[in-house]
């Protein structure tokens, strides 16, 4: 049985799982959701509309009746509604996610980019003076933290241009393109920063070990020119270790930054789910993480079906 | 006017390559359409010769430091290649020298169909269109006699067999109709009847194109049947060269001796063992049987079984070495295994003698094939020697010790071994610790699965020597499982052939090597090389090995045995 | 040990890294033993938002406190947390990695899908989520951060486990019926100490970031104590005026993380023998 089909047997399973952790562990926070959503205002409750409010949102229920409403609520599409926010979940968490998804695609984008090239540059100039600078960017730039980087440009923007992002209301890419990448461009390279730097390292690492390869030597002993081999030979083989690591820290980033959201102040997931998790809002923080991890599982397949088309040892195995 | 003319070669490795040097002036002629054959063991520079000539050595890290390698052109303008810029020589490699490698399965690129691989060579060396070169490429495998060539262009490499593989290399090699090709190795990784199907290949090929060729080897016998002159290297020098049947019949140097001599040659049965087994049994395997499930589908039912090891019998005594020949996938492993009970056996019996020697539980110890993977790198050699006595319960006493100061040195190595780690010895004397840690219980038969496979061929003399000694010394019955004709020749009483998980032949190894009555058997004595053969013809014969998957509950049928002789006993064949 | 010292201190990344790593070290001891230039808490109102000078060499804050001392007390936090988080995640890991690359079938499928739950969650998430259940402080931070990272752990040793196990050195041992814990301590798990410990190295990197994070969100560690993450937090809205408190947690964090990543290079070179072929 070859390996993606394997893992989309396991993909309801570890679905169940994050439902039922998730569950758990915020009903597990101190406090109740009906002080926390009503904040101050709360003292002024009614014993009878508390109760009232309680029985609304179906916290009166025991956790196994709670969480089988819920459960077979999700397997209806029907996540629940958000305290916070009075809506639907669902409808919350996709007012949020074309951000996230932006954002995670341009920091994809700039960390490809720029580290594949430079990566295979260095490769190809082993330990020069090219190499060695390529080499010690890409450390630093794996070493800073996101959100130093983010911190970092503001600060520059800030004294060298005195200007401060723009921060506000986000704009749709929809609607104004370039007003939506003004707002986007900055964190996206804070993103792409230590992305890049890991692609830089990856591709650089694959490079070198496939360039020792038995093939590569053959081709050589073809005759075929030294460019041909490195982008024809040895490339398509040194970026499957590549896709794999971009396909995990693109997973991840679809999961929101929530440090770089809060140092742009952008209305990402990751903020989503902080602010949900801060207000005890139950049923946003369990339709969140089963999204988030829903599209974690996702990407991780689309990594094994692009895995299975690079390699085709992958592709031929059910035979 | 020769094709190729070598003077005082120097390669070194590294930054500072003179100080690495590893091919120490190696000098050499080849005629046009001449065959060398450069034969030496590990670290003799062998390869780093062959891959100087086209400069692939660059690629490697290393650096020609001294000399030059004059090559004539098709033009008849004469070139440096030791000075020759890459440009130039990308010009020269695929389209004069072509160079097939020993690894088949690692030399193709995973990721391109096979027939990209060979049409590339057409449209890069002769500019062809992509159809031009797509039918070219056709034409390139069916010249290597692949059947259905047109189908396997579209073919991934691992879709392939080794011995198919290394026939697509040799289209590669031979796309361009070069005139020198460059063969490092390219029969080792191969089986026995594969390799003589290849050398039979090559040796066709030479006919039908006129090239010269360099034929690195470790064999000496391979060589006997194929080249016109012998280079022999030692320690990145040439010790001796001259034609094939000089060096041969009349070898000069002590090395070259040393290597038709001592080493292992297959001789059709005259060069077995003389000795006598004792008279008690030590072993006695009663219809083995080990089979495999097989599954498919979404939920990995049991859909059948690979019969890897079917009804196998023999008897093996007290001081005897039985040998179990065949070749990969024959089940000769999986036999090995079953009787250590690595692998569970779906049926028969297992009995070993108990009361000799030991008085353990364990009568029976392993030899493993390679001893860099079975020695725990993280332990040192007296931990390795203690853990099958802490497994047995004993304790590690003064006489424990003293037996394993005991056994080093009766394999020949230093006492005070035991307090250093495995990779500070040798691939030879790790084998020698392996074998006195088998020895460590006392046992009465020891399992010895390709046990000097790993090893150079003068190592290889040197433990097949060791193991006789210790098989007198401590009346010990051997299992000698092997794929080497040569070797089994040299150490066992009798023989056991398997073919397809079943004994197809049984019999003292000398009649049964002089005369073979099972088809298999036979096959696989005419494939092996021999010093006596010389110039020999490798027949191609494509038969393939069955399929060992039957379907749940197939009860095979068990062909009647014929006797042959005394001791001597085949399968009777459809 | 000092033959791996002395590996490590040949190799450039390794002499550079375990170099920033000493004088991280000595700073942080210092400051968590209570050895700094002045109080870290003491508040001078004369003295506030002063630049970088030979009294106070990183500057000082709002409230008028030492930079320099808040930082070495901040990294010793951090390292702390770092350590304790790494230690436990490291443990846990490779003992639940091993006994399921030993046991298999549903030990194995058990523990490796509960993995995948974790690994479901993005890392900080995760962290956060643990962090209110438990209320925010030191130890909350350990466990939340050895949870995040116990999912790597038990992968990177489940992998090598299992190739471990099909070794012929295991195969030998099971013909002499040697017993299980001593293949699982001789044969695996000292064959596990290499690639174990270029894992901690990494990991340990990857600690002091999510904990600076957490810390910059207000849920690590709580003022008025200092961390990393915290000093980072007040300078952003004090930038402009005063970019020292940007600058020095920034060029410290960034030097704390990287003289893990550069040691870990190192170790892996070192220790790993398909690289350490092609250094020779």
């Amino acid at each position: 049985m070859s390996y993606p089909i394997k893992r989309l047997l396991v993909f309801p399973l570890v679905m169940l799982g994050v439902s039922i952790f998730v569950f758990i562990a915020i009903r597990l926070v101190p406090g109740d959701a009906i002080t926390a959503m009503l904040g101050t205002e709360s003292g002024l409750l009614t014993p009878k509309q508390r109760e009232a409010l309680t029985a609304y949102f179906g916290l009166d229920q025991n956790w196994f009746v709670q969480f089988w409403r819920w459960f077979a609520g999700v397997l209806q599409g029907d996540f629940g509604i958000s305290t916070t926010y009075g809506k639907p979940v669902m409808t919350v968490i996709l007012e949020h996610f074309p951000l996230t998804l932006e954002l995670a695609v341009l920091s994809m984008l700039i960390a490809l980019a720029i580290g594949i090239p430079a990566g295979i540059y260095a490769a190809t100039h082993k330990d020069r003076p090219s190499d060695l600078i390529v080499r010690m960017v890409a450390m630093i730039g794996q070493s800073t933290p996101s959100f130093v980087v983010g911190l970092l440009l503001v600060y520059m923007l800030s004294v060298g241009f005195g200007v401060l992002p723009e921060m506000g209301t986000f704009v749709p890419i929809t609607e104004d393109p370039i007003a939506n990448l003004a707002q986007m461009i900055l964190p996206a390279i804070t993103l792409g920063t230590a992305f890049a730097a890991a692609v830089i390292r990856m591709s650089r690492s694959a490079m070198l070990d496939i360039l020792q390869e038995d093939y590569v030597r053959t081709a050589r002993s073809k005759g075929i020119p030294r460019r041909r081999v490195i982008w024809r030979h040895a490339l398509p083989n040194a970026l499957i270790p590549v896709v794999t690591l971009s396909g995990v820290e693109f997973g991840y980033l679809l999961g929101g930054a929530v440090l770089v959201e809060q140092i742009f102040a952008l209305p990402g997931l990751g903020r989503t789910v902080l602010d949900a998790i801060l207000q005890r809002d139950y049923a946003l923080v369990q339709g969140a993480v089963l999204f988030i991890a829903f599209n974690f599982m996702v990407v991780n397949l689309m990594v094994d079906l692009a895995y299975a088309a690079l390699d085709p040892r992958i592709r031929f195995e059910t035979k | 006017m020769n094709l190729l003319s070598v003077r005082d070669l120097k390669v070194g490795f590294g930054p500072r390559p003179e100080e690495n040097e590893v091919v120490h002036g190696v000098s050499f002629d080849l005629a046009p359409g001449e065959t060398l054959a450069i034969v030496g063991e590990t670290g003799s520079g062998k390869s780093v010769t062959s891959m100087a000539v086209n400069r692939l050595v660059d690629f490697g890290g290393g650096k020609i430091t001294n000399g030059s390698v004059s090559y004539t052109r098709s033009d008849g303008s004469s070139l440096d290649l030791a000075a020759a810029a890459e440009s130039e020589l990308e010009q020269i490699r695929g389209r004069e020298i072509g160079m097939i490698f020993q690894e088949p399965m690692t030399s193709l690129n995973p990721v391109m169909t096979v027939g990209a691989q060979i049409e590339e060579i057409f449209r890069i060396q002769h500019g062809m269109s992509k159809s031009a070169a797509r039918e070219a490429a056709r034409e390139a495998l069916e010249r290597v006699r692949i059947p259905d060539a047109a189908r396997r262009l579209g073919y991934a490499p691992h879709q392939l067999s080794g011995g198919m593989l290394q026939r697509v290399m040799i289209a590669i090699a031979l796309a361009s109709n070069p005139r020198l090709l460059i063969a490092d190795e390219p029969t080792t990784a191969l089986d026995v009847t594969i390799q003589a199907q290849i050398m039979g290949l090559l040796s066709e090929m030479k006919l039908e194109t006129g090239t010269g060729m360099i034929f690195i080897t470790h064999d000496i016998g391979l060589v006997a049947g194929f080249a016109d002159r012998v280079m022999v290297m030692q320690h990145g020098k040439v010790v001796e060269q001259g034609p094939l049947d000089a060096v041969l019949d009349d070898p000069q140097h002590a090395y070259t001796k040393h290597l038709l001599s001592a080493v292992p040659h297959f001789s059709d049965g005259k060069s077995v063992r003389g000795d006598k087994a004792l008279a008690h049994p030590a072993l006695k395997v009663e219809n083995l049987t080990v089979r495999f499930p097989v599954r498919s589908g979404l939920f990995r039912k049991h859909t059948g079984n690979i019969h890897a090891v079917e009804g196998v019998s023999f008897e093996l005594k007290a001081g005897e070495t039985l040998g179990i020949v065949g070749e990969s996938g024959s089940g000769k492993s999986t036999t090995a295994r079953a009787i250590l009970d690595l692998v569970t056996p779906a049926g028969g019996t297992i009995k070993a003698d108990q009361t000799q020697l030991g008085g353990t539980d364990k009568p029976v110890q392993m030899v493993f094939q390679n001893p860099n993977a079975s020695l725990n790198p993280r332990l040192t050699v007296h931990s390795i020697l203690a853990e099958p006595l802490t497994a047995v319960g004993q304790s590690i006493d003064a006489d424990a010790i003293v037996r394993m100061e005991m056994l080093l040195s009766r394999v020949g190595l230093p006492t005070d071994s035991l307090t250093r780690y495995p990779h500070e010895f040798s691939g030879g004397q790790r084998q020698r610790i392996c074998i006195a840690r088998a020895l460590m219980l006392k046992p009465s038969v020891l399992v010895l699965d390709e046990a000097v496979s790993a090893l150079d061929v003068s190592v290889q003399a040197k433990v097949l020597d060791l193991l006789i000694d210790l098989q007198q010394e401590f009346g010990l019955a051997y299992l000698f499982v092997t794929h080497d004709m040569a070797v089994v020749e040299r150490i066992a009483h009798r023989i056991a052939v398997v073919y397809a998980g079943r004994i197809v032949e049984i019999g003292n190894a000398r009649d049964l090597l002089a005369n073979p009555r099972h088809s298999y058997t036979r096959q696989l004595i005419e494939a092996v090389p021999s010093l006596e053969r010389r110039r020999a013809d490798y027949s191609i014969d494509t038969r393939a090995i069955p399929s060992l998957v039957r379907p749940i509950g197939f009860v095979p049928e068990q062909e009647p045995w014929l006797a042959a002789g005394e001791d001597h006993s085949y399968r009777q064949e459809g | 040990m000092t033959a791996l010292l002395k590996d490590v201190l040949r190799h450039p990344s390794g002499r550079i890294g375990l170099t920033l790593l000493t004088v991280f070290l000595i700073a942080g001891i210092l400051g968590k033993a209570g050895i700094t230039p002045y109080d870290p808490l003491m508040q001078d109102r004369i003295a506030r938002l002063q630049g970088p000078s030979s009294a106070h060499w990183f500057g000082t804050d709002l409230f008028g406190r030492d930079v320099l001392s808040r930082l070495m007390v901040g990294i010793g936090q951090s390292f702390i947390i770092s350590f304790f988080s790494v230690g436990i995640a490291s443990l846990l890991g490779s003992v639940l990695g091993l006994t399921a690359a030993w046991f298999s079938g549903l030990w194995d499928g058990t523990v490796m899908r509960f993995m995948d739950v974790l690994l479901a969650f993005p890392a900080i998430l995760l962290a956060l989520l643990i962090i209110t259940i438990f209320g925010p402080g030191t130890w909350t931070s350990v466990l939340a951060i050895a949870i995040v990272y116990t999912p790597i752990f038990t992968r990177v040793t489940r992998g090598p486990a299992l190739s471990l196990r099909r070794r012929d050195f295991v195969d030998a041992a099971r013909t002499f019926g040697t017993s299980r814990s001593y293949i699982m301590t001789r044969h695996l798990a000292l064959n596990l100490v290499a690639p174990l410990t270029v894992q901690i190295t990494l990991a340990l990197a990857w600690a002091l970031v999510t904990e600076a994070g957490l810390s910059f969100l207000g849920l690590g560690t709580q003022p008025p104590n200092a961390s990393l993450g915290l000093m980072l937090s007040d300078a952003r809205n004090l930038m402009e005026m005063a970019p020292w408190l940007l600058w020095v947690p920034a060029i410290a964090l960034m030097l704390a993380v990287l003289s893990f990543n550069l040691l870990g290079d190192a170790l892996r070179d070192i220790l790993d023998p398909k690289t350490r072929r092609r250094l020779a």
